[in-house]
Protein backbone atom coordinates (compact mmCIF):
# COMPACT_ATOMS: atom_id res chain seq x y z
CA UNK A 1 0.00 0.00 0.00
CA UNK A 2 1.49 3.55 -0.86
CA UNK A 3 0.78 6.21 1.91
CA UNK A 4 0.18 9.56 0.70
CA UNK A 5 -0.37 12.43 3.17
CA UNK A 6 -1.98 15.86 1.95
CA UNK A 7 -2.32 18.81 3.84
CA UNK A 8 -3.20 21.97 4.10
CA UNK A 9 -4.65 25.59 6.11
CA UNK A 10 -8.93 25.08 5.95
CA UNK A 11 -11.39 25.16 3.40
CA UNK A 12 -8.64 25.29 0.73
CA UNK A 13 -10.45 22.66 -1.56
CA UNK A 14 -8.12 19.20 -0.18
CA UNK A 15 -11.21 17.17 -0.44
CA UNK A 16 -12.61 18.34 -3.44
CA UNK A 17 -9.22 17.50 -5.33
CA UNK A 18 -8.05 14.10 -3.36
CA UNK A 19 -11.78 12.95 -4.73
CA UNK A 20 -10.92 13.70 -7.63
CA UNK A 21 -7.34 12.27 -7.93
CA UNK A 22 -9.00 9.25 -5.62
CA UNK A 23 -11.30 8.73 -8.62
CA UNK A 24 -8.79 9.21 -11.46
CA UNK A 25 -6.23 6.26 -9.21
CA UNK A 26 -9.61 4.15 -9.46
CA UNK A 27 -10.21 3.97 -13.16
CA UNK A 28 -7.24 1.12 -13.62
CA UNK A 29 -9.00 -1.13 -10.65
CA UNK A 30 -6.45 0.34 -7.47
CA UNK A 31 -8.06 0.04 -4.28
CA UNK A 32 -8.00 3.32 -2.78
CA UNK A 33 -9.39 4.63 0.41
CA UNK A 34 -8.77 7.74 2.73
CA UNK A 35 -8.33 9.33 6.08
CA UNK A 36 -9.59 12.53 7.25
CA UNK A 37 -8.26 14.33 10.54
CA UNK A 38 -9.91 17.22 12.16
CA UNK A 39 -10.58 18.76 15.18
CA UNK A 40 -14.20 19.29 15.64
CA UNK A 41 -16.23 17.85 13.53
CA UNK A 42 -16.36 17.25 9.30
CA UNK A 43 -18.28 15.76 6.79
CA UNK A 44 -15.98 14.63 4.26
CA UNK A 45 -15.89 11.05 4.90
CA UNK A 46 -19.82 11.46 3.78
CA UNK A 47 -18.03 12.68 0.61
CA UNK A 48 -15.83 10.04 0.00
CA UNK A 49 -18.21 7.85 0.55
CA UNK A 50 -20.56 9.43 -1.87
CA UNK A 51 -17.72 8.72 -3.92
CA UNK A 52 -17.66 4.94 -3.61
CA UNK A 53 -14.10 6.07 -1.44
CA UNK A 54 -14.12 3.86 2.03
CA UNK A 55 -12.85 6.35 4.33
CA UNK A 56 -12.17 6.85 8.06
CA UNK A 57 -12.22 9.82 10.62
CA UNK A 58 -10.50 10.80 12.97
CA UNK A 59 -11.29 13.97 15.21
CA UNK A 60 -8.75 15.13 17.85
CA UNK A 61 -11.36 17.42 20.13
CA UNK A 62 -9.68 18.62 23.08
CA UNK A 63 -6.27 17.79 21.78
CA UNK A 64 -3.83 19.17 19.21
CA UNK A 65 -4.99 17.99 15.87
CA UNK A 66 -1.13 17.79 14.87
CA UNK A 67 -0.14 15.32 17.93
CA UNK A 68 -3.49 13.40 17.37
CA UNK A 69 -2.34 13.23 13.96
CA UNK A 70 1.35 11.22 14.98
CA UNK A 71 -0.44 9.35 17.42
CA UNK A 72 -2.46 7.42 15.45
CA UNK A 73 -1.21 7.10 11.71
CA UNK A 74 -0.02 3.44 12.53
CA UNK A 75 -3.25 2.74 13.34
CA UNK A 76 -4.85 4.37 9.94
CA UNK A 77 -1.95 2.59 7.94
CA UNK A 78 -3.26 -0.81 9.43
CA UNK A 79 -6.85 -0.16 8.51
CA UNK A 80 -5.57 0.80 5.35
CA UNK A 81 -3.81 -2.82 4.88
CA UNK A 82 -6.57 -4.44 6.32
CA UNK A 83 -8.39 -2.75 3.70
CA UNK A 84 -5.83 -3.94 0.82
CA UNK A 85 -5.94 -0.72 -0.36
CA UNK A 86 -3.65 0.43 -3.27
CA UNK A 87 -3.47 3.86 -2.18
CA UNK A 88 -4.42 5.39 1.18
CA UNK A 89 -4.36 8.98 0.97
CA UNK A 90 -4.59 10.84 4.46
CA UNK A 91 -5.81 14.70 4.90
CA UNK A 92 -5.07 17.26 7.24
CA UNK A 93 -5.59 20.74 8.20
CA UNK A 94 -2.41 22.88 9.29
CA UNK A 95 -4.33 24.77 11.42
CA UNK A 96 -1.87 27.28 13.33
CA UNK A 97 0.77 26.83 10.42
CA UNK A 98 3.25 25.96 12.33
CA UNK A 99 3.37 22.37 12.12
CA UNK A 100 3.82 19.67 9.20
CA UNK A 101 2.03 16.36 9.11
CA UNK A 102 5.07 15.16 7.10
CA UNK A 103 6.81 11.97 6.96
CA UNK A 104 10.15 11.20 5.76
CA UNK A 105 9.80 8.56 2.51
CA UNK A 106 6.16 9.39 2.64
CA UNK A 107 4.93 11.51 -0.43
CA UNK A 108 3.86 14.58 1.20
CA UNK A 109 1.02 17.14 -0.73
CA UNK A 110 0.33 20.73 0.10
CA UNK A 111 -2.92 22.34 -1.20
CA UNK A 112 -2.87 25.82 -0.83
CA UNK A 113 -5.55 28.83 -2.26
CA UNK A 114 -4.60 31.61 -4.69
CA UNK A 115 -6.80 33.67 -2.59
CA UNK A 116 -5.08 33.13 0.67
CA UNK A 117 -3.32 36.41 -0.70
CA UNK A 118 0.33 36.64 -1.80
CA UNK A 119 1.96 36.66 1.76
CA UNK A 120 0.38 33.37 2.16
CA UNK A 121 3.13 30.97 0.92
CA UNK A 122 5.28 32.54 3.47
CA UNK A 123 2.80 32.41 6.81
CA UNK A 124 2.63 28.48 6.14
CA UNK A 125 5.60 27.54 6.52
CA UNK A 126 6.60 23.76 6.90
CA UNK A 127 3.32 22.87 5.73
CA UNK A 128 4.98 24.29 2.20
CA UNK A 129 8.46 24.33 2.72
CA UNK A 130 8.60 20.58 3.12
CA UNK A 131 6.02 19.13 0.98
CA UNK A 132 6.75 17.06 -2.12
CA UNK A 133 3.88 18.30 -4.32
CA UNK A 134 2.25 22.10 -3.61
CA UNK A 135 -1.37 22.66 -5.59
CA UNK A 136 -3.01 25.28 -6.23
CA UNK A 137 -6.56 25.52 -6.31
CA UNK A 138 -8.70 28.59 -7.30
CA UNK A 139 -6.40 29.84 -9.68
CA UNK A 140 -9.79 30.10 -11.89
CA UNK A 141 -10.98 33.78 -10.30
CA UNK A 142 -8.30 35.81 -10.24
CA UNK A 143 -6.01 37.10 -13.02
CA UNK A 144 -3.11 35.88 -14.73
CA UNK A 145 -0.94 37.67 -13.25
CA UNK A 146 -1.68 36.66 -10.04
CA UNK A 147 -1.37 33.41 -10.89
CA UNK A 148 2.40 34.04 -12.14
CA UNK A 149 2.90 35.46 -9.20
CA UNK A 150 1.73 33.25 -6.47
CA UNK A 151 3.76 30.68 -8.58
CA UNK A 152 6.71 32.07 -8.25
CA UNK A 153 6.36 32.84 -4.32
CA UNK A 154 5.92 28.64 -3.83
CA UNK A 155 8.72 28.26 -5.46
CA UNK A 156 10.57 30.52 -3.64
CA UNK A 157 8.96 29.16 -0.34
CA UNK A 158 10.03 25.56 -1.78
CA UNK A 159 12.26 25.10 -4.45
CA UNK A 160 12.21 21.27 -4.97
CA UNK A 161 8.81 20.91 -5.29
CA UNK A 162 6.72 19.84 -8.35
CA UNK A 163 4.19 22.81 -8.43
CA UNK A 164 0.67 22.31 -10.09
CA UNK A 165 -2.37 24.80 -10.36
CA UNK A 166 -5.51 22.54 -9.88
CA UNK A 167 -9.37 23.48 -10.61
CA UNK A 168 -11.28 21.14 -8.42
CA UNK A 169 -14.68 22.13 -9.57
CA UNK A 170 -13.62 21.34 -12.97
CA UNK A 171 -10.97 18.74 -12.63
CA UNK A 172 -8.31 20.57 -14.87
CA UNK A 173 -5.35 19.21 -13.77
CA UNK A 174 -6.14 16.27 -12.23
CA UNK A 175 -4.68 13.63 -14.71
CA UNK A 176 -1.38 15.16 -14.46
CA UNK A 177 -1.22 15.30 -10.71
CA UNK A 178 -2.14 11.56 -10.42
CA UNK A 179 0.58 10.61 -12.88
CA UNK A 180 2.59 12.37 -10.74
CA UNK A 181 2.01 10.83 -7.37
CA UNK A 182 1.67 7.51 -9.16
CA UNK A 183 5.75 7.95 -9.98
CA UNK A 184 6.37 9.47 -6.67
CA UNK A 185 4.36 7.29 -3.89
CA UNK A 186 6.37 4.54 -2.36
CA UNK A 187 5.53 1.25 -1.04
CA UNK A 188 6.82 1.32 2.31
CA UNK A 189 5.75 0.58 6.12
CA UNK A 190 5.73 3.25 8.52
CA UNK A 191 6.99 1.90 11.61
CA UNK A 192 9.95 3.93 13.04
CA UNK A 193 9.53 6.79 9.99
CA UNK A 194 10.68 10.50 11.34
CA UNK A 195 8.29 13.13 11.01
CA UNK A 196 9.96 15.87 8.93
CA UNK A 197 9.64 18.43 10.97
CA UNK A 198 9.05 18.21 15.29
CA UNK A 199 5.55 19.25 16.60
CA UNK A 200 5.98 22.30 19.27
CA UNK A 201 6.71 21.67 22.29
CA UNK A 202 3.25 22.13 24.37
CA UNK A 203 3.75 21.44 28.06
CA UNK A 204 2.35 24.37 29.90
CA UNK A 205 -0.41 24.94 32.22
CA UNK A 206 -3.26 25.89 29.63
CA UNK A 207 -2.39 22.47 27.91
CA UNK A 208 -3.35 20.97 31.10
CA UNK A 209 -6.89 22.47 30.78
CA UNK A 210 -5.87 25.35 33.02
CA UNK A 211 -7.72 28.65 32.00
CA UNK A 212 -7.30 31.69 33.83
CA UNK A 213 -5.45 34.63 32.65
CA UNK A 214 -2.41 35.87 34.71
CA UNK A 215 1.40 35.05 35.52
CA UNK A 216 0.50 32.83 38.55
CA UNK A 217 -1.28 30.50 36.76
CA UNK A 218 1.33 29.77 33.94
CA UNK A 219 3.37 26.42 34.43
CA UNK A 220 5.93 25.36 32.53
CA UNK A 221 7.19 26.17 28.75
CA UNK A 222 5.39 29.79 28.23
CA UNK A 223 7.03 31.95 26.34
CA UNK A 224 6.67 36.14 26.88
CA UNK A 225 6.44 38.42 24.29
CA UNK A 226 8.68 40.95 23.74
CA UNK A 227 7.42 44.63 23.27
CA UNK B 1 27.13 33.06 -5.68
CA UNK B 2 27.68 32.52 -1.76
CA UNK B 3 30.36 35.05 -1.28
CA UNK B 4 28.71 37.90 -3.45
CA UNK B 5 27.65 40.30 -0.93
CA UNK B 6 24.13 40.07 -1.26
CA UNK B 7 23.55 44.15 -1.76
CA UNK B 8 25.31 43.03 -5.41
CA UNK B 9 23.07 39.33 -5.63
CA UNK B 10 19.88 41.76 -5.69
CA UNK B 11 20.57 43.89 -8.51
CA UNK B 12 20.35 40.32 -10.84
CA UNK B 13 17.84 38.58 -8.69
CA UNK B 14 14.63 41.61 -8.29
CA UNK B 15 13.27 37.80 -5.79
CA UNK B 16 16.20 37.25 -3.24
CA UNK B 17 14.55 39.40 -0.75
CA UNK B 18 11.47 37.56 -0.44
CA UNK B 19 13.71 34.39 -0.33
CA UNK B 20 15.95 35.89 2.40
CA UNK B 21 12.93 37.32 4.36
CA UNK B 22 11.22 33.69 5.20
CA UNK B 23 14.40 33.21 6.96
CA UNK B 24 12.86 35.50 9.64
CA UNK B 25 16.55 37.25 10.29
CA UNK B 26 18.39 40.22 9.96
CA UNK B 27 20.81 39.89 7.08
CA UNK B 28 24.01 42.40 7.01
CA UNK B 29 23.37 43.09 3.30
CA UNK B 30 26.77 44.15 3.08
CA UNK B 31 27.87 40.73 3.69
CA UNK B 32 27.52 37.20 1.63
CA UNK B 33 24.95 34.54 2.34
CA UNK B 34 28.13 32.70 3.75
CA UNK B 35 29.77 35.64 5.89
CA UNK B 36 25.74 36.38 7.53
CA UNK B 37 25.32 31.84 8.20
CA UNK B 38 28.54 32.24 10.00
CA UNK B 39 27.07 35.02 12.56
CA UNK B 40 24.13 33.17 12.98
CA UNK B 41 23.62 31.26 16.25
CA UNK B 42 23.03 27.61 16.44
CA UNK B 43 19.43 27.61 17.19
CA UNK B 44 18.64 28.76 13.55
CA UNK B 45 20.05 25.31 12.24
CA UNK B 46 18.33 23.86 14.87
CA UNK B 47 15.05 25.53 14.58
CA UNK B 48 15.13 24.25 10.64
CA UNK B 49 16.65 20.72 11.21
CA UNK B 50 19.21 21.64 8.70
CA UNK B 51 22.82 21.88 8.58
CA UNK B 52 24.99 25.04 7.91
CA UNK B 53 25.56 23.35 4.16
CA UNK B 54 21.94 21.97 3.55
CA UNK B 55 20.80 25.81 4.32
CA UNK B 56 23.86 26.98 1.80
CA UNK B 57 22.71 24.13 -0.35
CA UNK B 58 18.96 25.04 -0.75
CA UNK B 59 20.12 28.91 -1.39
CA UNK B 60 22.78 28.08 -4.37
CA UNK B 61 19.73 25.12 -6.03
CA UNK B 62 17.05 28.45 -5.42
CA UNK B 63 19.48 30.85 -7.13
CA UNK B 64 20.40 28.79 -10.03
CA UNK B 65 16.64 28.33 -10.62
CA UNK B 66 16.13 31.81 -10.54
CA UNK B 67 18.35 32.46 -12.87
CA UNK B 68 17.07 29.52 -15.38
CA UNK B 69 14.06 31.60 -14.89
CA UNK B 70 15.60 35.32 -15.59
CA UNK B 71 17.85 33.97 -18.55
CA UNK B 72 14.79 32.16 -19.85
CA UNK B 73 14.02 33.26 -23.76
CA UNK B 74 10.18 33.93 -24.04
CA UNK B 75 9.88 30.48 -25.57
CA UNK B 76 7.47 31.57 -28.50
CA UNK B 77 5.40 28.88 -29.67
CA UNK B 78 4.89 28.41 -33.50
CA UNK B 79 1.85 26.51 -33.66
CA UNK B 80 -1.37 25.42 -32.24
CA UNK B 81 -3.33 22.10 -33.92
CA UNK B 82 -6.72 21.06 -32.90
CA UNK B 83 -7.35 17.54 -34.14
CA UNK B 84 -11.08 16.15 -34.17
CA UNK B 85 -12.90 13.89 -31.72
CA UNK B 86 -16.53 13.72 -30.83
CA UNK B 87 -19.29 15.64 -29.70
CA UNK B 88 -21.73 15.79 -26.77
CA UNK B 89 -24.04 13.07 -28.23
CA UNK B 90 -20.61 11.25 -29.22
CA UNK B 91 -20.86 12.08 -33.60
CA UNK B 92 -17.53 12.57 -34.74
CA UNK B 93 -16.31 15.82 -35.67
CA UNK B 94 -15.76 16.36 -39.27
CA UNK B 95 -12.84 19.08 -39.97
CA UNK B 96 -9.69 19.37 -41.09
CA UNK B 97 -7.09 19.52 -38.50
CA UNK B 98 -6.99 23.29 -37.78
CA UNK B 99 -3.68 25.17 -36.74
CA UNK B 100 -3.54 28.06 -35.53
CA UNK B 101 -0.04 30.18 -35.72
CA UNK B 102 2.60 32.51 -33.98
CA UNK B 103 0.37 35.99 -33.90
CA UNK B 104 -2.98 34.74 -34.71
CA UNK B 105 -5.96 34.90 -33.39
CA UNK B 106 -9.25 32.62 -33.94
CA UNK B 107 -12.26 33.20 -32.71
CA UNK B 108 -14.92 30.64 -31.18
CA UNK B 109 -18.63 31.35 -31.67
CA UNK B 110 -21.49 29.56 -30.74
CA UNK B 111 -24.67 29.66 -28.36
CA UNK B 112 -24.26 29.65 -24.53
CA UNK B 113 -23.70 25.86 -23.49
CA UNK B 114 -22.49 25.06 -26.73
CA UNK B 115 -18.73 23.83 -25.63
CA UNK B 116 -16.78 27.09 -26.59
CA UNK B 117 -15.31 26.76 -22.98
CA UNK B 118 -14.76 23.34 -23.10
CA UNK B 119 -12.64 23.66 -26.56
CA UNK B 120 -10.54 26.27 -24.38
CA UNK B 121 -9.62 23.66 -21.83
CA UNK B 122 -8.85 21.25 -24.20
CA UNK B 123 -6.21 23.42 -25.52
CA UNK B 124 -5.09 24.37 -21.59
CA UNK B 125 -4.87 20.81 -20.96
CA UNK B 126 -3.38 19.85 -24.57
CA UNK B 127 -5.92 17.25 -24.18
CA UNK B 128 -4.64 14.09 -25.94
CA UNK B 129 -8.14 12.05 -25.70
CA UNK B 130 -8.49 12.23 -22.26
CA UNK B 131 -11.03 14.67 -21.83
CA UNK B 132 -14.89 14.37 -23.12
CA UNK B 133 -14.67 15.93 -26.15
CA UNK B 134 -11.39 12.95 -27.29
CA UNK B 135 -9.90 16.05 -29.08
CA UNK B 136 -5.88 16.31 -29.07
CA UNK B 137 -3.89 19.32 -29.29
CA UNK B 138 -0.48 19.74 -30.55
CA UNK B 139 1.93 22.54 -29.34
CA UNK B 140 4.40 22.60 -32.22
CA UNK B 141 3.61 19.52 -33.91
CA UNK B 142 4.12 16.78 -30.47
CA UNK B 143 1.67 16.05 -28.44
CA UNK B 144 1.37 16.48 -24.81
CA UNK B 145 3.19 12.68 -24.13
CA UNK B 146 5.82 13.78 -26.78
CA UNK B 147 6.00 16.98 -25.28
CA UNK B 148 6.68 15.20 -21.72
CA UNK B 149 9.27 12.99 -23.11
CA UNK B 150 11.81 16.06 -23.88
CA UNK B 151 11.68 17.39 -20.46
CA UNK B 152 11.77 20.74 -21.59
CA UNK B 153 9.58 23.12 -18.85
CA UNK B 154 6.21 24.25 -20.39
CA UNK B 155 5.60 28.06 -20.09
CA UNK B 156 2.56 28.50 -19.17
CA UNK B 157 -0.68 29.50 -20.93
CA UNK B 158 -2.56 32.54 -19.82
CA UNK B 159 -5.97 32.69 -19.62
CA UNK B 160 -8.30 35.34 -19.30
CA UNK B 161 -12.14 35.25 -18.71
CA UNK B 162 -14.88 37.68 -17.33
CA UNK B 163 -14.64 35.58 -13.88
CA UNK B 164 -11.51 36.22 -13.12
CA UNK B 165 -10.60 39.68 -10.51
CA UNK B 166 -7.92 41.02 -9.18
CA UNK B 167 -7.46 40.19 -5.22
CA UNK B 168 -4.44 42.07 -4.35
CA UNK B 169 -4.84 44.72 -1.32
CA UNK B 170 -2.41 47.06 -4.09
CA UNK B 171 -1.77 49.77 -6.89
CA UNK B 172 -1.99 49.83 -10.12
CA UNK B 173 1.79 50.46 -9.94
CA UNK B 174 2.80 48.00 -7.14
CA UNK B 175 0.87 45.86 -8.81
CA UNK B 176 3.05 45.57 -11.90
CA UNK B 177 5.90 46.09 -10.17
CA UNK B 178 5.39 42.66 -8.39
CA UNK B 179 4.88 40.75 -11.05
CA UNK B 180 7.67 42.64 -13.33
CA UNK B 181 9.54 41.40 -10.57
CA UNK B 182 9.21 37.71 -11.51
CA UNK B 183 10.70 37.98 -14.80
CA UNK B 184 13.21 41.08 -15.15
CA UNK B 185 16.12 42.49 -13.41
CA UNK B 186 15.77 45.57 -11.36
CA UNK B 187 16.65 48.18 -14.21
CA UNK B 188 14.29 47.23 -16.77
CA UNK B 189 11.23 46.97 -14.37
CA UNK B 190 10.28 50.83 -14.11
CA UNK B 191 10.25 51.05 -17.87
CA UNK B 192 8.31 48.25 -18.44
CA UNK B 193 5.56 49.08 -15.61
CA UNK B 194 5.45 52.27 -17.58
CA UNK B 195 5.07 51.08 -20.82
CA UNK B 196 2.26 48.65 -19.45
CA UNK B 197 0.12 51.05 -17.44
CA UNK B 198 -0.22 53.53 -20.81
CA UNK B 199 -1.14 50.67 -22.88
CA UNK B 200 -3.61 49.80 -20.46
CA UNK B 201 -5.15 53.10 -19.90
CA UNK B 202 -5.27 53.61 -23.66
CA UNK B 203 -7.01 50.36 -24.10
CA UNK B 204 -9.64 51.12 -21.25
CA UNK B 205 -10.88 54.56 -22.67
CA UNK B 206 -11.44 55.63 -19.10
CA UNK B 207 -7.99 56.75 -17.38
CA UNK B 208 -7.13 55.73 -14.37
CA UNK B 209 -3.95 56.93 -12.12
CA UNK B 210 -1.08 54.47 -10.43
CA UNK B 211 -1.95 54.57 -7.48
CA UNK B 212 -5.43 53.72 -8.01
CA UNK B 213 -5.41 49.96 -6.03
CA UNK B 214 -6.42 47.26 -8.40
CA UNK B 215 -9.30 46.12 -6.75
CA UNK B 216 -10.67 49.74 -7.45
CA UNK B 217 -10.91 49.45 -11.25
CA UNK B 218 -13.91 49.44 -13.13
CA UNK B 219 -14.48 45.77 -14.76
CA UNK B 220 -13.36 47.65 -18.34
CA UNK B 221 -10.14 49.17 -16.61
CA UNK B 222 -9.27 46.12 -15.37
CA UNK B 223 -9.87 43.88 -18.25
CA UNK B 224 -7.74 46.27 -20.16
CA UNK B 225 -5.00 46.00 -17.28
CA UNK B 226 -5.26 42.49 -17.17
CA UNK B 227 -4.37 42.44 -21.21
CA UNK B 228 -1.39 45.20 -21.49
CA UNK B 229 0.24 43.11 -18.78
CA UNK B 230 -0.55 39.77 -20.49
CA UNK B 231 1.18 41.38 -24.00
CA UNK B 232 4.27 42.59 -22.36
CA UNK B 233 4.72 40.90 -18.76
CA UNK B 234 3.34 37.69 -18.86
CA UNK B 235 5.29 35.23 -20.82
CA UNK B 236 2.91 32.73 -21.73
CA UNK B 237 3.04 32.49 -25.68
CA UNK B 238 -0.73 31.03 -25.71
CA UNK B 239 -3.61 33.39 -24.68
CA UNK B 240 -7.13 31.64 -24.03
CA UNK B 241 -9.98 34.54 -23.59
CA UNK B 242 -13.22 33.72 -22.62
CA UNK B 243 -15.79 36.41 -23.32
CA UNK B 244 -14.55 39.56 -22.22
CA UNK B 245 -16.62 41.85 -24.97
CA UNK B 246 -18.94 43.26 -22.58
CA UNK B 247 -15.94 46.04 -21.10
CA UNK B 248 -16.52 48.38 -23.40
CA UNK B 249 -12.45 48.35 -24.04
CA UNK B 250 -11.04 48.93 -27.47
CA UNK B 251 -11.56 45.40 -28.76
CA UNK B 252 -9.33 45.74 -31.74
CA UNK B 253 -6.31 47.62 -30.06
CA UNK B 254 -6.52 44.59 -27.58
CA UNK B 255 -6.55 41.92 -30.10
CA UNK B 256 -3.62 43.70 -32.44
CA UNK B 257 -1.89 43.99 -28.92
CA UNK B 258 -1.64 40.11 -28.04
CA UNK B 259 -0.95 39.27 -31.42
CA UNK B 260 1.64 41.57 -31.96
CA UNK B 261 3.42 40.06 -29.44
CA UNK B 262 3.64 36.93 -31.08
CA UNK B 263 1.01 35.66 -28.86
CA UNK B 264 -1.34 33.01 -30.05
CA UNK B 265 -4.96 34.24 -29.27
CA UNK B 266 -8.27 31.93 -29.29
CA UNK B 267 -10.92 33.78 -27.93
CA UNK B 268 -14.54 32.81 -27.13
CA UNK B 269 -16.79 35.27 -27.73
CA UNK B 270 -20.39 36.31 -28.90
CA UNK B 271 -19.08 39.92 -30.40
CA UNK B 272 -19.41 40.18 -33.61
CA UNK B 273 -16.98 42.75 -34.06
CA UNK B 274 -14.05 39.94 -32.35
CA UNK B 275 -15.85 37.10 -34.31
CA UNK B 276 -15.24 39.41 -37.85
CA UNK B 277 -11.66 40.55 -36.57
CA UNK B 278 -10.67 36.97 -36.47
CA UNK B 279 -9.61 36.07 -39.99
CA UNK B 280 -11.17 32.39 -39.37
CA UNK B 281 -14.06 31.47 -37.04
CA UNK B 282 -14.88 27.74 -34.89
CA UNK B 283 -18.56 27.20 -34.92
CA UNK B 284 -19.37 24.79 -31.90
CA UNK B 285 -23.21 23.40 -32.33
CA UNK B 286 -23.97 20.61 -29.51
CA UNK B 287 -19.86 20.34 -28.19
CA UNK B 288 -18.81 19.75 -31.90
CA UNK B 289 -16.74 21.49 -34.19
CA UNK B 290 -19.42 22.18 -36.53
CA UNK B 291 -17.34 24.17 -39.15
CA UNK B 292 -14.51 27.16 -39.69
CA UNK B 293 -15.81 30.10 -41.63
CA UNK B 294 -13.58 31.85 -43.25
CA UNK B 295 -13.64 35.39 -43.51
CA UNK B 296 -14.31 36.83 -47.24
CA UNK B 297 -14.93 40.04 -48.74
CA UNK B 298 -18.52 40.27 -47.54
CA UNK B 299 -17.75 40.01 -44.28
CA UNK B 300 -14.94 42.31 -44.00
CA UNK B 301 -17.43 44.69 -45.10
CA UNK B 302 -19.27 44.09 -42.82
CA UNK B 303 -16.87 44.34 -39.96
CA UNK B 304 -16.39 47.81 -41.11
CA UNK B 305 -19.94 48.67 -40.56
CA UNK B 306 -20.31 47.19 -37.59
CA UNK B 307 -17.04 48.82 -35.87
CA UNK B 308 -18.51 52.25 -37.38
CA UNK B 309 -22.02 51.31 -35.50
CA UNK B 310 -19.62 50.61 -32.43
CA UNK B 311 -18.14 53.65 -32.78
CA UNK B 312 -21.03 55.52 -32.86
CA UNK B 313 -22.51 53.88 -29.83
CA UNK B 314 -19.18 54.23 -27.87
CA UNK B 315 -19.58 57.81 -28.79
CA UNK B 316 -23.07 58.31 -27.76
CA UNK B 317 -21.92 56.42 -24.54
CA UNK B 318 -19.46 59.05 -23.63
CA UNK B 319 -21.67 62.07 -24.13
CA UNK B 320 -24.10 60.80 -21.95
CA UNK B 321 -21.61 59.74 -19.17
CA UNK B 322 -20.22 63.70 -19.19
CA UNK B 323 -23.65 64.93 -19.04
CA UNK B 324 -24.36 66.23 -22.66
CA UNK B 325 -28.48 65.65 -24.01
CA UNK B 326 -28.98 64.19 -27.17
CA UNK B 327 -31.22 64.54 -30.20
CA UNK B 328 -32.23 62.26 -33.09
CA UNK B 329 -31.17 64.86 -35.36
CA UNK B 330 -27.59 63.78 -34.89
CA UNK B 331 -28.17 60.40 -36.20
CA UNK B 332 -30.44 61.27 -39.38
Amino acid sequence: MKLVTFAGPPATGKTTVMTRILKEIMRDGSKVGACKFDCLQTEDDKTYSQAGIPSAKGLSSELCPDHYYITNIQTVYDWGKKEELDYLFTESAGLCNRCSPYIKNVLAVCVIDQLSGIRAPRKIGPLLKLADIVLITKGDIVSQAEREVFMRRVETSNPKALIFPVNGLTGQGISEITRAIRNMAMEREIENETLRFPMPMALCSYCLGETKIGTEYQIGNVKHIKI
Amino acid sequence: MLTIPLLQLEKDYPYLPYYLDDFEVIWDKEKSFSENLMELPDSFFEQRKMSRNEVEEEFSAYLRSASECLSEEIRSVGSITIIPGVGKDGASECFDPITIRKGEMIAIVGETGSGKSRLLEDIEWQALKDTPTQRTILIDGKNKEEWLKTGERRRSIAQLSQNMNFVLDMNVEEFLTMHAECFLRKEEIPGKVQKVYEVAVSLAGEPFSRDTAVTALSGGQSRALMIADCAYLSRAPIVLIDEIENAGIDRRKAMELLTGNDKIVLIATHDPILSLMSPKRIVIRNGRIDKIIHRDDQEAAVLLLAEKKDHELMTLRNRIRKGEHVSISEFE
